[in-house]
């Protein structure tokens, strides 16, 4: 069986995702990162390869996250690309004819907005992280609520308070104020998902033109009360694909399979799993600019170097 | 004496000359660096904004290597930037130095002022007024040849065929021009340059996008600040091209050009107001991209920069009208390249599909 692989490394997650050459999803897999970019991606293919392994033929492999350059030197992608344009290109044909797309991440969160199929403007968070999952997590671990039942919770309010949701810090000191002054749990989770509907909107949103089809996705679509704060506040239904969390990876399949039309994948096989990769960094001393430099070791051999600014070491040749 | 004055882009070149046309002897290392930008945050106030904590940042530097004057120029209309010089004077005082800060402001402002500090310099430094002026000839040359270098490899960038290497021939192209001393060897250098530059090997059947760069003079024209953003499109195969070069600024300040004036005009239909800094240019000049039938336009603003915020208010309507979509980088000491580069990614992406009128190549 001939498969494409994607993989999209992001701050709180890793996920992969294997589709079949007509695109349809065949596993899924969803990982914490938990600061260790390699230790995941290993994991993943390790996982992965068990399952699928002995009778996939892998034609094709994407990367995308923030660890994206990383990761396609550990799996030896075909395409590395940017998150918006792999969590546009899935939608396009998970549900075509979307006109906007919701994303919420770990630690970033974006609003693509599509007209007749291709990206026509999108915006990422900038300056702040309080619209993002990794907020809620963090106060759903504060309030002791396991992040799973977070959403159901939040259903059962009756009467959501208002939270101050501008900053992450700010949020949860109006939070602990509410506490104290005696609201529920459930109204004060519910508020905090009206928070950040309200924040992601007035920032990330800002100025967008959101149309119907909406499509919401990434981590947080898993949180039914973030869904219903968003029909809320835009008076429009959401649609929430099926692999709403891994979209991203589902996005490289499709980049993969474009990108090998005329040529092998470089894929380094689900033995890339067991090799030895150490990713170290020096700082530079060659001019003022003092840049870290990224250097992955594969088992002895240096596979990649980054992170200067003039090209100096990027651009050297390194052992293949 | 040891004389300083504002670091920006490749334009020290000249203003090294200048200073030693003066008599004088420039302090220009170190250049800005990650440490130059400590200096200037640890002793800006926090809202001041990044061209306001390079600058210092790199003054202290140049006071450390002797400097006993800085000379740098003011700003007129409603921008932070024209009272900075004084700013940085106090806070060059209240660290304990006794270096000078000489604000030259336009001198089609205050003529008398502005005769008086550079006599002032001019008699310091025991030059008359005579060799300033064919010396300053010479410098004015010096920034056009720079300002065309730059320029010519913005251009040949997107084209390569080795990544990286029109930065590298450009950096070589910048130390021919640093040696020259007359006006025969700067036109020698520049024809070198040029020549060099036309060697890269080009692949010309490429069609590169095109990208209008506007905003804020300082992140423009200083690579530090925007993150190197023009050679970073460039090597992404993005043909850019800018709104502001030095040479261009000084032909309008001393009223020799008309450039401005075509682009206020155009500003128009939505701005009838100089906001101060670049605000209305970024207006102007996205119109005018848009009119050359440009792909996308990219505004730069330093953080908390009042006349690109409230340009950025407009920009979405000028986008819908022309059909240009523009994207804002606003740009701090927290800037991290890897969010620059997912953006400038992601919106060449977006402007290619526009293009092409599809998502991808395959279906």
């Amino acid at each position: 069986m001939k498969v494409y692989l994607g993989v999209d490394v992001g701050s709180v997650s890793t996920n992969m995702a294997v589709t079949n050459i007509n695109g349809e999803v065949l596993e899924s897999l969803y990982i914490r990162t938990i600061g260790q970019p390699v230790k995941a991606v290993q994991d993943g293919l390790k996982k992965l390869g068990e399952k699928i392994g002995k009778d996939a033929e892998i034609m094709g492999v994407g990367t995308t996250g923030s660890a994206r350059n990383l990761t396609s030197v550990l799996v030896g992608a075909d395409v590395v690309k940017n998150e918006i344009t792999a969590h546009a290109v899935a939608v396009s044909r998970i549900v075509p004819g979307a006109q906007t797309i919701l994303e919420i991440g770990g630690q970033d969160s974006k609003i693509i907005i599509m007209r007749d199929g291709v990206v026509t403007d999108f915006a990422m968070n900038t300056v702040c992280a309080a619209g993002t999952g990794s907020f809620l997590d963090q106060q759903a671990s504060r309030l002791n609520i396991p992040i799973e039942k977070f959403g159901e919770l939040a259903l059962k309010s009756q009467n959501p308070v208002r939270i101050a949701g501008r900053c992450a810090v700010f949020a949860e000191s109006d939070m602990v104020h509410k506490q104290q002054l005696g609201h529920c749990t459930e109204d004060i989770v519910a508020g905090l998902c009206e928070a950040l509907v309200r924040n992601y909107l007035n920032n990330v949103g800002k100025g967008k033109e959101i149309l119907e089809p909406v499509v919401f996705q990434g981590g947080v679509a898993a949180n039914i009360g973030i869904k219903v704060a968003f029909e809320k506040s835009l008076k429009k239904e959401l649609t929430i694909p099926e692999n709403f969390g891994v979209m991203g990876a589902i996005g490289c399949c499709y980049l993969a399979m474009e990108a090998t039309l005329e040529k092998p994948t470089k894929f380094k096989g689900w033995e890339a799993s067991e090799f030895s990769f150490r990713p170290t960094s020096f700082e530079c001393k060659g001019c003022p600019n003092h840049c870290e430099v990224i250097q992955v070791y594969e088992n002895d051999k240096i596979v990649a170097r980054w992170g200067d600014r003039c090209g100096k070491w990027s651009n050297a040749s390194v052992d293949k | 004496m040891k004389i300083a004055f504002p670091i920006m882009g490749n334009s020290y070149i000249a203003f090294k000359q200048l200073i030693k046309e003066m008599g004088h002897e420039p302090v220009v290392e170190p250049m800005i660096s990650a440490k130059t930008m400590s200096l200037g945050v640890a002793y800006s106030p926090e809202f001041a904004c990044i061209p306001f904590k390079i600058l210092l940042g790199s003054y202290l530097e140049a006071i450390e290597k002797g400097a006993e004057v800085i000379i740098t120029s003011g700003g007129h209309g409603p921008c932070r930037a024209g009272y900075y010089g004084i700013l940085h004077q106090k806070i060059i005082q209240d660290l304990g130095y006794d270096t000078k800060v000489v604000v030259f402001d336009s001198f089609t402002r205050n003529i008398g002022d502005y005769i008086r500090k550079l006599n002032w310099l001019l008699t310091q430094g025991k030059t008359s007024w005579w060799k300033f002026y064919k010396g300053l000839q010479k410098v004015w040359l010096k920034i056009k040849v720079l300002d065309e270098l730059e320029i010519l490899s913005h251009n040949i960038r997107p084209y390569e065929i080795n990544k990286g290497e029109t930065t590298k021939v450009y950096k070589k192209c910048l130390e021919l021009v640093d040696e020259t001393k007359n006006k025969s060897q700067i036109l020698e250098a520049k024809d070198a340059c040029i020549k060099m530059l036309k060697n890269i090997s080009q692949d010309r059947s490429r069609k590169p996008l095109k990208i209008g760069v506007v905003g804020e003079i300082y992140v423009l024209i200083e690579p530090f600040a925007n993150l190197d953003i023009q050679a970073t499109l460039g090597e992404m195969g993005v043909y850019t091209e800018r709104s502001m070069y030095l040479a261009h600024w000084l032909r309008e300040n001393s009223n020799k050009s008309h450039h401005e004036k075509d682009v206020i005009e155009a500003a128009q239909p939505y701005l009838r107001e100089k906001i101060g800094g670049h605000g209305i240019n970024s207006i102007g000049e996205t119109i005018m991209y848009a009119k050359r039938g440009f792909d996308g336009i990219i505004q730069m603003a330093p953080f908390s920069c009042i006349p690109e915020i409230v340009a950025k208010g407009i920009l979405p309507r000028i986008s819908q009208d022309n059909g240009i979509p523009v994207m804002t980088v606003f740009l701090d000491e927290q800037t991290g390249k890897a969010g620059l580069e997912t953006r400038l990614e992601a919106f060449a992406d977006l402007l290619k599909q526009r293009r092409d009128g599809r998502l991808l190549k395959a279906y």
